[in-house]
């Protein structure tokens, strides 16, 4: 199976809870945003318990969680925004 | 444009940069960092934002705007970092010719920048932190 890279960013409380900003990622052609997600909650304790993402960004866009990644792409998962 | 700031904020400056001769109004909605959040107190707030995407998003917000209101002239600057009990977080100037133009997309860009800009607060009170809006879950 050809693999491809991923560029993975934690903001707010997602950076608190996984420890780091930024992480690559490895991953299988034909990946999607949210199956990115279920790996992280089998990795780290605190996501277990959320079943489904947060939004989802892909190269600074939002995009829909069953998005298929590309090789190269910045991902970042949305936590609930709270600006102003 | 930079729509993002680590510095206080000079409202009465970005007035400047948007009123026009033409205008015979604007409307400066300033978010302030108030002392309590559903009954604790609050010190201090730090915001982080996923800054490119925040640009961006902010932009396009702007450029919305300027299409559903072709006779107003809009800015908006938010404050980054950690802020406490009376700092500006975020500064927005909608000038026009007239009132109620600037009133209606002054109002609408605050209420678009709270549901789509990647930008999060961090409550800081006697009680320790948290972030807002992650009520244990996504």
């Amino acid at each position: 199976m050809p693999s491809m890279k991923v560029h993975l960013l934690f903001f707010a409380v997602l950076r608190d809870m996984t420890g780091t900003g930024q992480k690559d990622l490895v991953l299988e052609a034909g990946t999607t945003a949210r199956q990115v997600w279920q790996s992280l909650r089998a990795q780290y304790g605190q996501l277990a318990a959320f079943t489904q993402p947060p939004m989802v960004a892909i190269n600074e866009s939002y995009a829909a969680p069953d998005t298929v990644l590309r090789d190269g792409d910045q991902l970042a998962f949305i936590p609930p925004v709270a600006g102003g | 444009m930079t729509y993002l700031t680590d510095d206080p904020i000079d409202a009465a400056a970005l007035v400047r940069t948007v009123m026009r001769p033409t205008d015979g109004a604007y409307v400066l909605f300033e978010g302030v960092v108030r002392n309590h959040h559903e009954g604790k107190a609050v010190e201090s707030i730090f915001y982080d934002a996923y800054r490119p995407m925040a640009e961006k998003e902010i932009d396009a917000i702007v450029r919305h705007l300027e299409a559903l209101y072709p006779a107003a002239a809009l800015t908006v600057v938010h404050r980054l970092g950690r802020l406490i009990v009376g700092d500006s977080s975020i500064a927005i100037v909608a000038a026009a010719p007239h009132r109620a133009e600037a009133f209606e997309a002054c109002r609408n860009m605050i209420d678009l920048i709270k549901e789509k800009v990647p930008i999060w607060k961090k409550e800081r009170g006697p009680d320790g932190e948290e972030w807002v809006g992650w009520q244990g879950q996504c």
